[in-house]
């Protein structure tokens, strides 16, 4: 049985097929705008490649950066309504206040603030104001917003009022998505907010997406099933991303450091992903990539995901080359998926960075006799700039000052020179579709996150190892193998003045993928 | 008839902060609150909001105001993991300060901050700006402590109560006498339990001498300048971890992973043990640290090394940026900075108050951490 990893992202869709640790084929299409048809096209091309049998592929694993990219582009966003839980607390901070202008702008700034709220003993912090939603429901409707996202303070230790709310809201606006904080992260309210705001805009987005996902399979003929990567490189049933998209945020980059290790055999390096639109650079640590330990910026706004420790800089192939006042500007913006037709060496008339690669002979794709006529000290001048976006996103990430390969992938890697600094650049075969590779090795996840009560001779350690057997249970349930779960998160968060004692366990195990069904 | 207020200082020594300022004492103050004192990033954003609204943030060397002037000094009281997720309503400093000058019958001409370390460092400044006071320059702590009673202020003498404490649902509480600063800090603990983990505490006024003699000094233009120090390193691609140490006399101690991490709350504090696998040059060393919301004391491989007052800071191997308590977490990589405190925290009568014995180590005797002084490059 084959595995199927296709990776979607701004700029490209790539595909691999896995035998085992075999990669029997990987190629690369053009990322559409419907999406569909390039994965569709990834895929053919992919089955072509490696001549196997289409019933034999046991699961198809997707990794797109498509949600990630909407927030960074501020596209494809809906206007959302963001509800608070909690006055007075808060008042003085409304929802998205740390969120960059242009972001909160796009998604309409309707933050409403009102009465609810659970103090930290699971006191009620003010009566929930029932009314008041009523009222925001009108403003959802006259407004036309498309989702709303509910954010109670201190719904991790009571989620009745984000529910209570939810419901009057749908009785008020039927059929209108309501995203509640609880589900989407952790402790820290502001955070949490934001992503659960986010989430809510890009829910069309992700059921377009997921939708499409699957109908391009069904037209390849693929009947297996098909999971998307999420942040921790591990596998969601495509399902629950429609509800969830934020949790793919950084599947892009972790896909593509775990490909990065399981195709170079490194385990410790610093990984450049150069993609269509940005560069994500990150480290690999004992062939993991390395968690970020401070909150993780996504678009400019401050979240608490656990994530990889990812630093993104514009700069992709397909970024624009300016020559302004103040010198040579490379990226941020990009032709992203249309380098293919609008840079100039593939016969279009936008100054790419994958232009300047060209002229400049590091890279041979396109025609180079379209871009021979470039001014040679504005190609010079703009590699230069290249290779200094390149070199301090490199330094930014290395642990410590013990030299590391840097292991160059994704499709414009083509842009990186063959060293950086002190630090020599390797390029695994199939470099191109690292992410795809990354994304068919993608591993399956278990996790408890609840408050155990310590009674009964109940200690912390006890609670702490019932809580990795049940993780590890979901885990095997979901198809991992028992043999290969290990623990990446472990957690407690004691709750003082709760009867008997009692703490919030988080536990996630991860594993590989076990023996096929199907 | 309103009363013109005489000013007790010339306007012309005021430093107006600048948004570029408190991004750099978000920071300071983090690496001042030795992991505790709460995440400063809040107020920044209360601060950032009332700056939009037309506030300024105004600091005033201590020695530039009358020394009969009257100062308060305020902060936020209560467990940092509750205030992240229950934000303040923002104007609970205010109303202790409008509800101290209506008890004491008299204006209050300065602020003065409790504890530049972490969120108090800013919590006040908002306080100062909305009410139209200037902030002196200095605290009562030069770090965080955990407790009230463990300001310089109150160490030398002065006594608190009066005091007047403020939470976001509109109570006001008025602590009208404290037999000690430690009953006041007990009633004040309690209090804040029940006002749901989080308040605002105004101390009685002190007079502008008293505050000039046993206050830390410059405690905000040094946290700026720290954070300025790691804004800028990292701009430069240099160690950000090296220009801490240099600026404070402090020295890198450890290079470590959280392989374990304890914590449960004991009286309404998170206590707790981080334990620490070296690398690189601390790699086959193992350390430990311990937590009352902040580092108190830091082991190597079981020996005491670094014990409260001096400062003992975790800071993000790669970014420099500060690790409080309640960002721990298993896996994370960190480097332990060691500081040395002010000497006003060091004398007998201060080492009583906030020495290792005050936080239940009585077997460790604090050995002053001697300051280090930088090679010149």
């Amino acid at each position: 049985m084959y595995r199927v990893g296709i990776d979607v992202g701004g700029t490209n869709t790539d595909a691999v097929v896995l035998d085992g640790k075999t990669v029997l084929a990987g190629v690369k299409a053009s990322t559409t705008e419907d999406v569909t048809s390039g994965v569709l096209e990834a895929l053919e091309k992919v089955i072509a490649a490696s001549g196997i049998d289409r019933a034999r592929i046991a699961a198809v694993m997707i990794g797109t950066t498509h949600f990630t990219n909407a927030v960074i582009e501020r596209r494809h966003m809906d206007e959302v309504a963001a509800i608070r839980l909690g006055l007075p607390s808060g008042a003085g901070l409304p929802p998205m206040v740390d969120w960059p202008d242009d972001l909160r702008d796009i998604v309409g700034n309707h933050g409403y603030q009102i009465k609810g709220g659970y103090e930290f003993d699971g006191r009620v912090l003010s009566p929930l104001d029932e009314d008041a939603i009523v009222r925001i429901a009108g403003e959802i409707r006259v407004k036309g917003l498309k989702a709303a996202a509910v954010t109670c303070v201190f719904s991790g230790i009571n989620d009745a009022m984000e529910l209570r709310t939810k419901e009057i809201l749908q009785q008020q606006c039927p059929g209108l998505p309501v995203v509640m904080s609880k589900d989407i992260g952790r402790h820290g309210l502001l955070a949490r907010e934001s992503a659960a705001i986010m989430n809510s805009s890009l829910l069309s987005l992700a059921d377009r997406t997921v939708a499409a996902f699957g109908e391009a399979l069904k037209a390849a003929g693929i009947t297996c099933p098909f999971y998307i990567t999420q942040n921790d490189g591990t596998l969601m049933a495509a399902d629950v991303v429609r509800s969830f998209p934020v949790l793919t945020f950084a599947s892009g980059p972790t896909n593509s450091m775990r490909g990065a290790a399981f195709l170079t055999g490194i385990k410790d390096a610093v990984v450049v992903d150069v993609g269509g639109t940005t560069s994500d650079v990150g480290s690999l640590s004992h062939g993991f990539p390395r968690q970020a330990s401070t909150t993780v910026d996504i678009g400019g706004v401050r979240t608490n995901f656990r994530m990889p420790d990812v630093f993104s800089i514009g700069l992709g192939g397909g970024s624009l080359v300016v020559k302004g006042e103040s010198g040579m500007t490379v990226g941020p913006k990009s032709v992203g998926y249309r380098v293919r037709s609008e840079a100039i060496c593939f016969g279009g008339s936008t100054l790419t960075a994958t232009d300047i690669a060209v002229a400049s002979n590091k890279a041979d794709v396109g025609e180079r006799a379209l871009v021979a006529g470039l001014d040679k000290a504005l190609v010079e001048a703009a590699m230069a700039k290249i290779d200094q976006m390149l070199e301090a996103c490199v330094e930014r990430s290395r642990i410590s000052s013990t030299p590391v390969p840097v292991i160059a992938v994704g499709g414009g890697s083509i842009l990186m020179p063959d060293r950086i600094g002190d630090l020599e650049v390797i390029r695994p075969e199939n470099f191109a579709v690292a992410n795809a590779v990354g994304a068919a090795i993608a591993q399956i996840s278990g996790e408890t996150d609840r408050v155990f009560s310590l009674i009964d001779g109940r200690t912390r350690e006890s609670a702490l190892a019932e809580a990795e057997a049940e993780a590890r249970e979901k885990a095997i349930a979901a198809g991992a193998l028992a043999e290969t779960l290990e623990v990446i998160e472990r957690e407690d968060m004691p709750l003082a003045y709760l009867p008997g004692n009692a703490t919030r366990i988080h536990v996630k195990v991860v594993g590989e993928m076990g023996a096929h069904h199907g | 008839m309103a009363e013109v207020r005489k000013l007790k200082y010339d306007e012309a020594d005021l430093r107006t902060l600048t948004v570029e300022d408190l991004d750099a004492l978000e920071i300071g103050a983090g690496i001042l609150g030795t992991g505790g004192g709460g995440n400063p990033y809040q107020g920044k954003l209360l601060a950032l909001q009332a700056m939009k609204e037309g506030y300024e943030m105004k600091i005033l060397a201590t020695d530039r105001i009358e020394g009969d002037a009257l100062c308060m000094s305020i902060g936020g009281i209560g467990a940092p993991v509750v205030g992240v997720e229950r934000l303040r309503e923002g104007r609970e400093g205010l109303r202790c300060l409008r509800a101290m000058e209506e008890l004491i019958r008299a204006p209050i001409d300065a602020m003065v901050c409790e504890e530049i370390g972490g969120a108090n460092a800013i919590n006040p400044l908002v306080t100062a700006a909305l009410g139209g006071l200037p902030m002196l320059d200095c605290d009562g702590m030069g770090r965080a402590f955990p407790e009230m009673q463990m300001t310089t202020f109150s160490i030398y003498g002065h006594s608190s109560t009066p005091s007047v404490m403020c939470d976001l649902h509109g109570n006001a509480v008025i602590f009208s006498h404290a037999v000690s600063e430690v009953w006041h800090e007990r009633m004040a603990r309690a209090c804040v339990v029940a006002q749901g983990g989080g308040a605002m505490l105004a101390t009685a006024p002190m007079q502008a001498h008293y505050v000039h003699q046993y206050g830390i000094p410059k405690s905000y233009t040094k946290a700026i300048a720290l954070g300025e120090a790691v804004i800028r390193a990292r701009k430069a691609q240099e160690d950000p971890i090296a220009a801490v140490c240099a600026l404070e006399g402090g020295r890198r101690i450890f290079n470590g992973k959280i392989s374990d991490l304890k914590r449960h709350f004991r009286g309404g504090f998170s206590v707790g043990d981080i334990e620490l696998t070296g690398f690189d040059d601390c790699s086959r060393q193992t350390a430990g640290v311990a937590i009352q919301n902040e580092f108190l004391i830091f082991r190597r491989n079981g020996e005491v090394e670094v014990t409260v007052p001096d400062l003992i800071v975790l800071l993000d191997v790669d970014t420099g940026y500060p690790i409080t308590t309640e960002m721990l977490r298993y896996g994370q990589r960190v480097a332990v900075v060691a500081i040395p405190c002010h000497a006003l925290l060091r004398t007998a009568r201060a080492l009583d108050v906030v020495g290792p014995a005050a936080f239940g180590y009585p077997e460790i005797t604090y050995s002053p951490l001697p300051a280090f002084v930088q090679k010149a490059a």
